[in-house]
């Protein structure tokens, strides 16, 4: 009886039918499922660069690849996972589905923007993958003047065309979630009503409008550099390699926040749902998400302490990327408040929080070491740092993305995943992400260089190690991709509120009606405020 | 339109939004961040020359005053003219005024097409003058140093070539709202559009006024 209802009730997934139905969609539910199909096709690319580089490293020798091919391999897979999955992943998807229904809306401010955003994902991205496919990149993800101007003989134009475009897919994302927020508010969602995961992509939003026009520009500057010989980043004509590290940096150092913000936002949701709490210190917690993205924007130099920067100017940086620590650990601690005497639930989101909340702890710690400008000229360029960014991207965004796409997936599918498959799933991508990246802090105090595809031979137990890891981790990856597609068919039918959870996507059938609500609902309390919900039904005695 | 149910979509409230009021709120906010965007996005390319200006700011004086000043002052008296067209022509679209919005609108076009056209024919005599930095036969007189020479006039070409496609822009912007006021798709009550073009236009102007004291007025005299 049930199923029959679901069927025939109209979703937004049978409002109407065809390849062209979703391919001109304005539904930002359908548009973020055509980003979530995106962005894990670009993750499966990523990670297979990854697996090949981890089985180069299985050996101390050149076996497997030569030195050329490593050095595209690194690059395409961080050009892929930077630009075309991690940005995107959680803001055009969760984000997409998600934000206009928290804060009441039947839509993005700007539907049709939304679909641009899109396709220029697709458009870059096609970009990029051509680059590949013609023979590759190699000049690492970030691009460093002269190599990448004047010396590499690989595809810089076409990949950095490509990222290009992709920037533009981001600001626009961006430009419609800070419109969305400020203008499309339902009666009575107030500013401190809105839940902290609405709060998280708003400051993402700055980020994202402030950040990414200036990689933008100084792509255009390589480019230009490139093609035409302009010398603004020539020391041959005056022009200063430096500057261009600093222009990218002051993007990609806040970019890291791009990642990491919206998942605090997914963490936000699932802490209280499953310890049946509001989130302690709201206040805190949503002001924390905007001082993160304020001086954010103001630690890049701490990429540039070998790099013949002044050292007043290492000083200044060093103490400020000390500095945003603070709210970031203001979070950790809220959670951990948060936790405290609530009725915590074991269920696989839960699990991705705990291990985001551990792993990016860890992650952020080791952040503090590389932020001292003593320690850091010991590590830098090692693998230190590769262990230390991987704990805050992988540990960090992917374990809260993971968690987020199991909260909402009966919200988004109308489906139960299997729990069972899913807390094993959990437990692989925990223990495959430590025994993967664990290893290289060691590695990379004992010195080992990043981006070398050769080693000495007493960094093969380490390096076995990682690859090992790595193995588990994809197991962990590629699970949840079976039995997400086996749910859709054979799930079990989630209905509106699985989880008793807050929040007005839930007040909503799953999955839900093209326009989110059948009447636009008007808010009364603030978030997190489960006096209403009713509690699960245990057996006394 | 007051009779219309919301289900029902115009172009003055589309289905998302509950007011005609909260539309156009929401389309000038995004026109407002969108040109933040921009803002940064020059930003990158004023840092540059900010860097190199002060760095080597005697051959960039030397530079400067090898730029056509009358030249470029009749650029911005043109700029600064189309701007007030285009504030006209959105009064008239608030006003209502079909006709006044379409011929401030041409001759708002007209006035960018001017300048395009006196950008062009300037950047023909850069040629002439051996002054564009890609080419072999580049030479600066009065300064031996001809890499940072070459600086100046990259950051030239990059900042008025960024300016200038964002006319171009800006014109088929203004060519798209004639067309579309002519469709009378415009009223009192919805002129959002012509509004935000308007921005759009001024925010152009605006970049040009920064340009020009830049590269054409400063330190002009070490050159002579």
């Amino acid at each position: 009886m049930e199923t029959a209802a679901v069927l025939e009730r109209e979703t937004y997934l049978n409002a109407s039918y065809g390849l062209k139905s979703w391919l001109l969609t304005k539904d930002h539910k359908r548009i973020a499922v055509l980003y979530f199909i995106t962005v894990s096709i670009f993750f499966a690319i990523g990670g297979a660069f990854a697996g090949l580089i981890r089985l180069e490293l299985l050996t101390p020798q050149a076996d497997l690849v030569s030195a050329e091919t490593y050095n595209k391999l690194f690059t395409m897979h961080g050009v892929i996972m930077v630009f075309f999955f991690l940005i995107p992943s959680i803001p055009a998807t969760l984000g997409n589905f998600f934000l206009p229904m928290m804060i009441g809306a039947r839509d993005l401010a700007f539907p049709r923007i939304n679909l641009l955003s899109w396709y220029l994902l697709i458009g870059g991205g096609a970009f990029a993958i051509f680059a590949m496919v013609s023979g590759g990149v190699d000049t690492g993800w970030t691009f460093y003047t002269p190599f990448s101007t004047s010396y590499s003989n690989s595809y810089v134009i076409a990949t950095a065309l490509g990222i290009f475009i992709a920037g533009f897919s981001s600001i626009l994302t961006g430009l419609n979630f800070v419109v969305t927020v400020h203008r499309m508010r339902a009666p009575g969602m107030t500013w401190f009503r809105m839940p902290l995961f609405v709060w998280a992509h708003y400051a993402t939003s700055l980020i994202q409008i402030l950040g990414t026009p200036v990689i933008a520009v100084t792509l255009l500057l390589v480019l230009c550099e490139r093609s035409f010989h302009i010398g603004i980043f020539d020391p041959a004509l005056g022009g200063d390699p430096i500057l261009f590290e600093h222009l990218f940096w002051f993007y990609s150092h806040p970019a890291v926040y791009i990642m990491v913000l919206p998942g605090m936002g997914v963490i936000n949701e699932i802490v209280s749902t499953y310890s049946r709490k509001p989130i302690y210190g709201y206040v805190f917690v949503a002001f924390s998400s905007m001082a993160i993205a304020v001086v954010g924007f103001l630690v890049w130099g701490h990429h540039l302490f070998v790099s013949g920067q002044s050292l007043y100017a290492g000083l200044v940086f060093s103490f400020l990327s000390y500095f945003v620590a603070i709210p970031s650990a203001v979070k950790v601690f809220n959670w951990t408040a948060t936790l405290y005497k609530g009725s915590i639930s074991f269920d696989t989101p839960m699990l991705y929080a705990f291990g985001f909340i551990g792993l990016f702890t860890i992650g952020g710690l080791t952040g503090l070491f590389v932020a001292s400008l003593g320690m850091d000229v010991h590590v830098h360029d090692t693998y230190f740092v590769i262990a230390h960014f991987h704990y805050v991207m992988v540990g960090g965004t992917i374990m809260a993305y993971l968690g987020g796409v199991h909260y909402w997936w009966p919200k988004m599918t109308g489906r139960m995943y299997p729990e069972d498959f899913a807390k094993l799933s959990a437990l692989l991508v925990f223990v495959g992400f430590n025994l993967t990246f664990f290893p290289q802090f060691i590695l990379g105090y004992l010195g080992m260089p990043r981006r070398y595809h050769v080693y000495p031979p007493e960094f093969q137990v380490l390096h076995v190690l990682s690859t090992a890891g790595a193995t588990v981790l994809a197991l962990g990856y590629i699970l949840p991709a079976i039995y997400f597609l086996w749910s859709l068919r054979y799930g079990k039918v989630a209905g509106s509120n699985p989880w008793r959870a807050t929040g007005l996507e839930w007040d909503t059938p799953s999955p839900p009606p093209t326009h989110n609500f059948d009447r636009i609902p008007v808010v009364t309390h603030g978030a997190y405020d489960y006096s209403h919900i009713p509690g699960e039904e245990i057996e006394v005695g | 339109m007051d009779s219309e149910a919301h289900h029902l979509e115009t172009l003055a409230l589309r289905e998302q939004f509950d007011t005609e009021d909260q539309q156009k709120d929401a389309s000038t906010l995004g026109m407002w961040v969108f040109l933040i965007t921009e803002m940064m996005f020059f930003g990158g390319m004023f840092l540059a020359y900010t860097l190199y200006r002060s760095t080597y700011p005697q051959v960039f004086g030397v530079a400067s005053s090898s730029l056509n000043l009358p030249i470029g002052a009749t650029n911005t008296c043109v700029l600064l003219l189309s701007s007030f067209t285009m504030a006209m022509a959105v009064r008239s679209g608030q006003l209502g005024k079909k006709r006044a919005v379409i011929w401030f609108l041409i001759i708002t076009m007209l006035f960018g097409l001017t300048f395009l056209g006196i950008k062009a024919f300037e950047w023909t005599e850069k040629f002439q003058e051996h002054h564009v930095p890609a080419l072999a036969n580049f030479h600066l007189d009065g300064t031996p140093l001809q890499g940072q020479a070459k600086l100046f006039f990259s950051l030239y070409f990059a900042m008025t070539g960024l300016h200038a496609l964002h006319m171009v822009v800006g014109v088929g912007i203004v060519l798209f709202i004639i067309m579309e006021t002519a469709r009378n798709k415009y009223s009192p009550k919805y002129y959002t559009p012509i509004d935000i073009a308007g921005l759009y236009w001024h925010f152009v102007d605006v970049v040009w006024i920064f340009l020009f004291p830049l590269f054409y007025l400063i330190d002009r005299h070490i050159g002579r």
